[in-house]
């Protein structure tokens, strides 16, 4: 026995069971990755069997072996680049002609297949008896009966793989018939002129004659006169079209076919019954008045509970993360009076932006959970079924429904699960075109500021202000997917709707938590990593240049003048001489930790205790903090907190003096002249700038650039804001408002449209055209506003009209065809 | 005829399939031969695409790829 490991590929048709097998042969040991260069996702695993280590690895679910599809490829490849000791081809037993052209096909690679004969128990069930033996024998391969959802034949296909990477069988050879000639044709050709291949042969001279474009191109780049071989296939391939008015390829399958259904009619007795519950299930689900209320009502509960109750959650988890970055507060330098040492404030920076994302996690678990249930339930086909022709319309695939209700259709969703479930999208170009629309929708961190909009200039239609904002998303993102169809996207790969409706089952909790818990791992291992460097670039460039050194000091001055008329305050109490300056960060530190503590103290014993716990630490300090007794410390404690006023304005006038000369500030400012036509002025583009780290930062960001008073709430927000903006109208908030519907996506989202796309291609053009759409739509509204005369509300309604009539149109325009084609040339 | 034309409950055998490529290697792929029996079960809510049964499956389909499916109803 070697101790050398072996490889073994797993191949099987879409829903034949093949994940179960998957989790069934490797248990906890697996890892998910891409395959090279693609975004398909390959996941691989390991088991032992008699003291030789196996590695699985998951090849796409494919029906078939050709060059059409990206999945077909990717499987073709690993087939042929990493010759696996073994390839296992799962088959749902209740498809085994159907499932049988691919194994077919398996076999023709010239590896040692086993045939992992999935769902057993549902024969065995419906009185379906197979013959393994004969089974065996017309295949020439090892025929293993599983029925992998109960773990059923484990041990058996073990043994199998296991046998089979040291015995070569005989694996059965299609007889193509009136085709066998034109192959050997082929074959006495390259005999005569000795040129060979690293590519199985029989295979080759196959996959040439069929116009394959790998095939083809193998030959005229790694054969010895390759490209004499390939002109004669193609034109043996003509020839049998002419003379059997058929091509090769429709050819060949009818071949595997027929050999499939002699060979199942050899071997099994009894046929499955019709899938009738399926279809009566069907009959309710896809039903022409119930199908939608069904489907509305799936949305709703998959809203209800992964976004309202998994944001409900968070207040439960965002303590902890709150807590995590106190800890990282206490690690890192302490802060100063006036500002704070560099490497806290980017830390704490950092610690921010990736806790913002972590928040996240419980909104995910619930969301991936549910979708994994939705895929393993067999629900998924049939929302795809309902909208198809809908989504069609704009170059989208009904696959798409999900992914536009997790990005926010209405309002109130998040961009990164949304892009993330596009996997299930089996159109390319679809996918593409759905992957770069959802940042468009309404996610949940664009919210705030509308509401603060809405609630200062359109207070009296705030409910018609509302609905726009919530429509108007989707209505501007149709036309979009239409057009990037048309024109970025029109050269990519689309792939035929046709899909198979599955079986509806009993999701199994495996079958659930298992993926789930494997995206949510996925999502903070990659994207938090990725986040966290970006932030510290963003917060460079607010950061830097930085105040000159003469306003600092200016500054400085300030703060140390407060610092030392609090001082005086303090000599008139019994502390006078006791307290000197270098001790003010203490007493800072010491009042934000006990007002903390006070927070969280819930009953009135928690707060004595508090009490108790901090005048342990420091009685003066606490006196002080409290301001008793109050004849003593009283004067103290006002001086305290208006030290502390004085202490949060100056940081925020720094905080807003160093963004404004930032390189973001700058870039803000330098922007104006474009901008100024959409109606915003410097302050609001460098908000808006700030904002690309996350959304949630605008509303901040604008109130730190407009709010003197920290304390003031969101309402005296919007006064300042109109106060600041003297000239800043309704019409002024509208383009706003647009501007943030198509505001650029977060950088968990960039990254997350990075990892599905494939491409930073995709990703700048996901950055760039929203940010010159944001600002065409705002200029279009403001300046056209401003130029007609027209109040926001009219604005709104005549743009409304606009997108409405931009959406009918688009759907009039037809899609490009299915092609271009790489199969064949 | 084709299957498009057909109008849920209806029952026809497969006589020719007029697509090539990408979409004539799905149909054979999904079982889709001459020979070969099919029946449709419905039309989606908003009529396109259709679901049909063979050989003891279910397949869903836009109209627009059973136009290529040319049948004769038994």
């Amino acid at each position: 026995m070697t101790t050398k490991s072996r490889l073994a590929a797993l191949a099987g048709q879409p829903n034949c069971g093949k994940s179960t097998v998957f989790n069934m042969l490797t248990g906890a040991h697996q890892h998910v990755a891409n395959y090279p260069g693609v975004t398909v996702e390959k996941k691989s695993g390991h088991f032992s069997v008699a003291g030789v280590r196996v590695d699985l690895v998951d090849l796409p679910g494919t029906y078939s072996l050709t060059s059409y599809s990206l999945e077909e490829r990717v499987a073709r490849d690993f087939l042929l680049d990493e010759k696996p000791d073994v390839c296992v081809n799962v088959a749902d037993v209740s498809t085994l002609r159907r499932s049988l052209s691919l194994t077919l096909q398996i076999m023709e690679m010239d590896l040692p297949v086993v045939l992992a004969l999935n769902m057993m128990d549902k024969a065995r069930k419906e009185g379906v008896e197979i013959d393994l033996r004969i089974l065996e024998e017309r295949l020439g391969i090892r025929v293993v009966p599983l029925a992998a959802a109960k773990g059923e034949g484990k041990g058996e296909l073990m043994e199998a793989i296991q046998e089979q990477v040291s015995i070569h069988r005989h694996p059965r050879q299609v007889d193509y018939g009136p085709l066998e000639s034109k192959i050997h044709v082929l074959e006495d050709w390259m005999r005569d002129q000795g040129t060979t291949s690293s590519l199985p042969l029989r295979w080759l001279r196959i996959k040439l004659l069929e116009g394959d474009a790998f095939a083809l191109e193998h030959a005229r780049g790694k054969i010895a006169q390759g490209e004499k071989l390939a002109d004669m296939a193609l034109r043996l391939g003509k020839e049998f079209e002419q003379e059997h008015g058929e091509s090769v390829s429709r050819h060949l399958a009818t071949c595997r076919y027929a050999l499939a259904d002699e060979i199942v009619s050899s071997c099994q007795k009894h046929s499955f019954s019709s899938r009738g519950l399926t279809n009566k299930i069907d009959a309710v689900v896809c039903h022409k008045l119930l199908g939608p209320v069904i489907l509305v009502g799936v949305i709703f509960l998959l809203y209800q509970l992964s976004i309202v109750q998994g944001y409900n959650l968070t207040n439960y988890t965002w303590p902890i993360l709150a807590k995590f970055k106190e800890l990282c507060g206490l690690a890192l330098p302490a802060a100063g009076f006036v500002d704070d040492p560099m490497v806290r404030a980017l830390g704490l920076w950092v610690v921010d932006s990736v806790n913002a994302l972590l928040n996240y996690i419980p909104i995910f678990l619930i969301l991936f959970t549910l979708i994994a249930i939705l895929e393993d339930s067999g629900y998924m086909p049939r929302m795809a079924f309902i909208l198809d022709r809908l989504l069609q319309r704009f170059g989208l695939h009904g696959q798409a429904t999900l992914p536009l209700v997790l990005g926010g259709v209405y309002v109130g969703g998040c961009a990164v699960p949304a892009v993330m479930s596009t996997k299930a999208v089996p159109d390319h170009r679809a996918r593409l075109a759905t992957i770069l629309i959802i940042p468009m929708l309404n996610c949940l961190a664009k919210v705030p500021l509308y509401i603060l909009l809405i609630g200062a200039y359109f207070a009296q239609h705030q409910a018609l202000a509302m609905f726009f904002i919530s429509t108007i998303s989707l209505l501007m993102a149709l036309p979009v997917a239409k057009l990037l169809t048309l024109t970025v996207l029109k050269k990519q790969e689309s792939a035929p709707f046709i899909m198979e409706m599955p079986d509806y089952h009993l999701p199994t909790i495996g079958g659930v938590l298992r993926p789930a818990l494997q995206k949510v791992w996925l999502f903070v291992k990659k994207i938090t990593s990725i986040v966290a460097a970006v932030a510290v670039i963003v917060f460079a460039l607010l950061r830097f240049p930085g105040i000159g050194a003469e306003a600092m000091r200016e500054i400085e001055a300030r703060g140390d003048h407060a610092q030392n008329d609090f001082l005086q305050i303090v000599d008139t109490s019994p502390l006078q001489g006791r307290f000197q300056l270098e001790e003010i960060p203490d007493l800072l530190e010491f009042e934000a930790a006990y007002k903390q503590a006070k927070i969280r103290a819930t009953s009135d014993q928690d707060a004595v205790l508090v009490d108790k716990r901090f005048s342990e630490r420091n009685a003066a300090y606490l006196a002080m903090v409290k301001g008793q007794p109050a004849e003593e410390y009283g004067k103290v404690s006002r001086g305290l907190r208006s030290l502390l006023r004085e202490r949060k304005l100056i940081r925020m006038e720094i905080q807003k003096a160093r963004i404004d000369s930032s390189f973001l500030g700058r870039i803000g400012q330098a922007m104006e002249p474009v901008t100024q036509w959409a109606g915003f002025t410097w302050r609001i583009n460098v908000a808006l700038l700030s904002a690309l780290a996350a959304k949630e930062n605008t509303v901040a960001t604008l109130g730190s650039l407009y709010q003197q008073d920290a304390d003031a709430s969101g309402s005296d927000l919007s006064a300042s804001m109109k106060e600041t903006e003297s000239g800043f109208t309704s019409l002024h908030a509208l383009a706003l408002m647009l501007f943030m519907v198509l505001y650029p996506p977060c950088l968990a989202t960039l990254i997350t449209i990075k990892l599905q796309s494939g491409s930073w291609g995709y990703m700048l053009l996901s950055l760039g055209g929203q940010i010159t759409l944001g600002i065409g739509v705002a200029v279009l509204v403001f300046t056209g506003g401003s130029l007609l005369d027209l109040t926001g509300l009219e604005a709104m309604i005549a743009f409304y009209c606009l997108a409405v009539a931009l959406t009918v149109a688009a759907a009039m325009i037809p899609n490009p065809p299915l092609e271009p084609d790489p199969g064949h040339s | 005829m084709i299957l498009s034309d057909l109008t849920p409950g209806n029952s026809c055998t497969i006589t020719n399939l007029h697509a090539e490529n990408r979409l004539g290697q799905r149909l054979l792929d999904l079982g889709i031969f001459p020979g070969v029996s099919i029946k449709v079960l419905r039309n989606a809510p908003l009529e396109d695409p259709m679901e049909v049964e063979i050989d003891g499956m279910l397949l869903s389909l836009r109209h627009e790829e059973a136009k290529y499916v040319e049948v004769k109803i038994r």
